[in-house]
């Protein structure tokens, strides 16, 4: 089956060029099964692979299409790598990207069928684009998918392109990708002058040799991660990531946050060895994931935004993530991307659910009592709830588990402070979970009139994703259940080469009951507070005060930002368009203009006519000419 | 005697009719000044025919000739220009240059 | 200062005097005669250097041809008075600074040159018609001939120029 691993990306490809040929030709409901029928196809491929993956010893299989770019010595084909790491990639994306594509048929049904299919096109577009990130054997192929995800994050975050705000936030993203992109680049570029090659099974032979600590490794690290910062919405490049809220719901839920945004986690993860001889940058990757789970979280506390609140939750999981990878647990971030897929994914299309309900409402003041009209949803987005703040047996505590014991191993202050973390997010996904559907209703009476359960399209994703978060967990239980941990015995040879230089810290089973124990009780307090304040909610109108504030208004980074980077180069901008640009670089050319306009006008004037002017200017030219020839 | 002194006078008599040429309005004057630039040159010419035939060489005679053509084309020239200015003369009664700006435009 | 330094001193003299009679005279009639001093005082100086044809030819072509059309054609346009428009003094002095300047330049270049001498009292035949004659009509028949065609060329459009 390996050999048709092709097809897998090429599929969503041909969905996409019907989709976006066809456009103004095809039914919504042929585009419809077009668009989710391609992906389907790929999941059911990638399922038929992952068995011959998962045997005992199987070596990484490249498969070469063509030579892309043969430059002298540099030769850059296109190929597809499969390996464990990118066939459970390739499951995670064509699967929940599936899901997604069905129950977008549903939500998007709205839509005129123009741009019905234009959304199909740019959402098949976006799948092939995934694949190619994460099937490429070699950083140039992987670039080429990060590129691609990025214009299609950009396309469906201003797909609704007649809202001016939509656009700003489509081009927000884009140029915040574009500033961590130019980190990927500068970095790919290092390891063709330092290694000659992107390929990864020849960058990773070689890199040992480099030794530990080299400082060629810490700027190739370096710059890779300042990608992933980007592409995966870590401080500083994170802003992007709530804004992209601006596209349709399944689209947060697909590419902003199951599958797109963790390309960062991939990356580093398929680095694992440049990375783990570099660790004074896996500190700076754990430290600033670590910051931007805290900072998100924080956020999360005090929006009112039902897509906002997920979005800083994702922004929150990805700094996990990093985390992770940071402390050297990369199957644990790996895991944690997995789970994530699922209830995020779940939760994001729950809210979907919840607004398409509501008219297009986003506000969670403004809705409340919600499990009467929704109980699918309402039980499958207190799953996703559960399971993200990790509670027992749901998938997010056995991943989220895994990264805080490995997090105690490796800083206690570090542990400390990611699990503050943790009770953030438990905080902050009951305080939604309450305000959406406990209480009584706050919305408007033809709101209340129009309040109904989804359809089956958008029911059923969301109770298979739920049963995915509900046992997704089990394939990484920790050892001290007794079971083995399917996915780091599954990942293991990925991170084998890395092993060497990792300081494994293992803790003792007594500790590591007590870490669990620890967390799970808070987590269940805050869970209770959470429910004794919210379950109750009224929307009074009152305005936050002073810290519950700043929470609000997102710490003013944006603020920030705009006062320092934006405002201080609009005023250059503007400086460089209006003197070196009109009277520089146009005065230059204007100049060049009237000069021989000028000029022409004054020889003009010597053609008089008079024949002994003319004479006159011959003896002239001939006293110069003896002059040169005769002394000079 | 140093041929030098030739060629100093025929230096002088041709830029005499360089300022001629250039200070006159009056066409025949110019004309007159050019054919006194053609005599500075043959006097310079008879001068290197003597210096060469004093010198030994034989074949001096051809600078001779040269002189005799350049004579040849100035009868021409001057056959040619007199008929010119009479018919400039005719039609706007003057022998002014100036008149002649029809280059201009 | 032997006789031919005398000779061409005078000579020198009249023929630079009379060519700047020319260009400073008012009246164009005195310019052509002082045209006419000043190519008398040139076929001097070809007796002076041996070149008894060509004083011969000057004398008949120049001095009694082409200067007697000159003043036949002054004196048809009756332009002995001085009407000639007085021309814009800067343009003057610039025309004498200019060719100042170029006698300046030719005569600082040529102030140096080393030329073989010309020996006065050698007498030599060259400049007979004989010698020039052979010369002519064996070197330099083919120009010879051109010559004739230029001055039937030339006397056809001074006919046809002047018929207009």
């Amino acid at each position: 089956m390996i050999h048709l691993v092709w097809l897998v990306p090429f599929l969503p490809l041909l969905g996409f060029l019907i989709n976006g040929l066809g456009r103004n030709f095809l039914p919504k409901s042929l585009t419809g099964v077009i668009g989710s029928g391609t992906v389907l196809a790929a999941f059911v491929i990638s399922l038929l692979i992952f068995p011959e993956v998962r045997q005992p010893g199987f070596a990484p299989q490249v498969i070469s299409l063509f030579d892309f770019i043969s430059v002298g010595s540099l030769h850059i084909p296109f190929a597809f790598q499969v390996d464990q790491l990118s066939a459970l990639f390739l499951l995670i994306i064509t699967g929940v990207g599936s899901l997604i594509h069905i129950y977008s048929t549903s939500y998007m049904h709205e839509e005129s069928s123009e741009s019905f299919a234009r959304y199909f096109a740019y959402l098949n577009l976006f799948v092939f684009s995934m694949l190619i990130l994460v099937l490429g054997a070699n950083y140039v192929m992987m670039f080429i998918g990060w590129e691609g995800v990025g214009l299609c994050s950009y396309l469906l975050i201003g797909f609704w392109f007649k809202n001016i705000n939509y656009n700003k936030a489509a081009n927000k993203a884009f140029i915040m990708n574009r500033i961590g992109d130019l980190g990927f680049l500068l970095g790919i570029f290092l390891l063709i002058q330092q290694f000659g090659s992107v390929t990864f099974t020849e960058v990773f032979a070689k890199v040992p040799a480099m030794g530990e600590g080299s400082g060629i490794l810490f700027a190739i690290a370096m710059l890779l991660f300042i990608g992933a910062m980007g592409k995966s919405a870590q401080i500083p490049l994170y802003t992007w990531l709530p804004d992209a809220m601006a596209g349709p719901t399944p689209v947060s839920a697909l590419i902003h946050a199951a599958t797109m945004v963790t390309a960062g986690i991939y990356m580093v993860a398929r680095s694992n060895v440049i990375y783990s001889l570099a660790p004074h940058i896996q500190a700076i990757v754990a430290i600033v994931g670590l910051v931007t789970a805290l900072l998100a979280a924080s956020i999360a506390l005090k929006q009112n935004d039902i897509k906002k609140v997920l979005a800083y939750s994702t922004v929150s999981q990805l700094g996990y993530m990093f985390l992770a990878l940071g402390v050297g647990a990369y199957t644990a971030a790996v895991f944690h991307v997995m789970t994530h897929a699922f209830f995020k994914a779940l939760l994001f299309l729950g809210s979907g659910s919840v607004i398409h309900a509501m008219g297009g409402e986003q506000d969670i003041r403004k809705m409340g009592g919600l499990k009467k009209w929704m109980p699918v949803t309402n039980i499958t987005f207190l799953i996703g709830c559960l399971a993200i703040a990790g509670i027992p047996g749901l998938s997010g505590f056995f991943s989220k588990d895994e990264i805080l014991a490995h997090t105690w191993g490796y800083n206690k202050i570090m542990y400390a402070l990611a699990l503050i973390g943790a009770l953030m997010t438990a905080f902050y996904m009951f305080r939604l979970y309450y305000i959406t559907f406990s209480g009584k209703f706050r919305g408007t009476h033809e709101q209340e009139h129009h309040l109904h359960e989804s359809p089956v399209a958008i029911t059923l994703p969301l109770i298979i994703l739920a049963i995915l978060s509900v046992i997704g967990g089990y394939v990484g239980m920790p050892e001290v259940f007794g079971t083995p941990h399917l996915l780091a015995e599954y990942l293991a040879p990925i991170f084998a080469p890395s092993a060497p230089y990792l300081h494994a810290h293992h803790l003792s089973h007594e500790l590591e009951w007590g870490l669990m124990g620890l967390s799970t009780g808070l987590v269940i307090v805050m869970i209770f507070i959470a429910r004794g304040k919210f379950s109750k909610y009224e929307d009074t109108g009152a305005e936050n005060t002073g810290f519950a504030k700043v929470l609000e208004n997102k710490w003013y980074v944006d603020e920030l930002y705009d006062a320092i980077i934006v405002k201080p180069l609009m005023v250059l901008s503007r400086f460089f368009q209006d003197v070196v640009e009109r009277a520089g670089i146009d005065g230059l050319v204007n100049g060049v203009g009237t000069g021989v306009k000028w000029s022409s006008r004054q020889i003009r004037l010597l053609q008089n006519g008079q024949v002994g002017f003319y004479i006159f200017a011959m003896v002239i030219g001939m006293i110069v000419l003896f002059v040169i020839s005769l002394f000079l | 005697m140093p041929v030098q002194y030739y060629i100093f006078l025929s230096i002088a008599l041709f830029c005499i009719g360089i300022m001629g040429v250039l200070m006159r309005r009056n066409a025949i004057i110019i004309f007159m000044c050019i054919e006194l630039m053609l005599n500075a040159v043959n006097l310079l010419l008879v001068a290197f025919s003597k210096m060469w035939v004093d010198a030994g060489r034989i074949d001096a005679a051809a600078a001779q000739l040269f002189v005799f053509f350049v004579m040849v084309v100035a009868a021409a020239e001057v056959s040619v220009g007199l008929a010119i200015i009479v018919m400039m003369y005719r039609n706007t009664h003057s022998v002014d240059i100036n008149i002649l700006s029809r280059l201009k435009n | 200062m032997g006789i031919d330094l005398i000779i061409f001193t005078v000579l020198s003299a009249v023929a630079i005097a009379s060519a700047l009679g020319v260009i400073l005279s008012k009246n164009p009639v005195n310019s052509v005669l002082c045209m006419i001093t000043c190519f008398v005082a040139i076929a001097g100086h070809y007796i002076m250097l041996n070149a008894q044809f060509l004083f011969v030819v000057h004398l008949i072509v120049y001095t009694g041809a082409i200067m007697v059309l000159f003043l036949f054609v002054l004196m048809m346009m009756n332009l002995n008075a001085d009407i000639e428009p007085q021309k814009r003094n800067w343009l003057k002095y610039a025309g004498a600074i200019s060719g100042g300047a170029l006698l300046l330049v030719l005569v600082a270049a040529l102030r140096d040159a080393s030329v073989p001498a010309i020996q006065s009292g050698n007498a030599t035949d060259i400049g007979l018609i004989k010698n020039l004659g052979k010369t002519l009509f064996t070197s330099y028949v083919v120009p010879f001939e051109l010559s004739s065609v230029l001055f039937l060329s030339a006397m056809v459009g001074a006919v046809v120029i002047g018929k207009k």
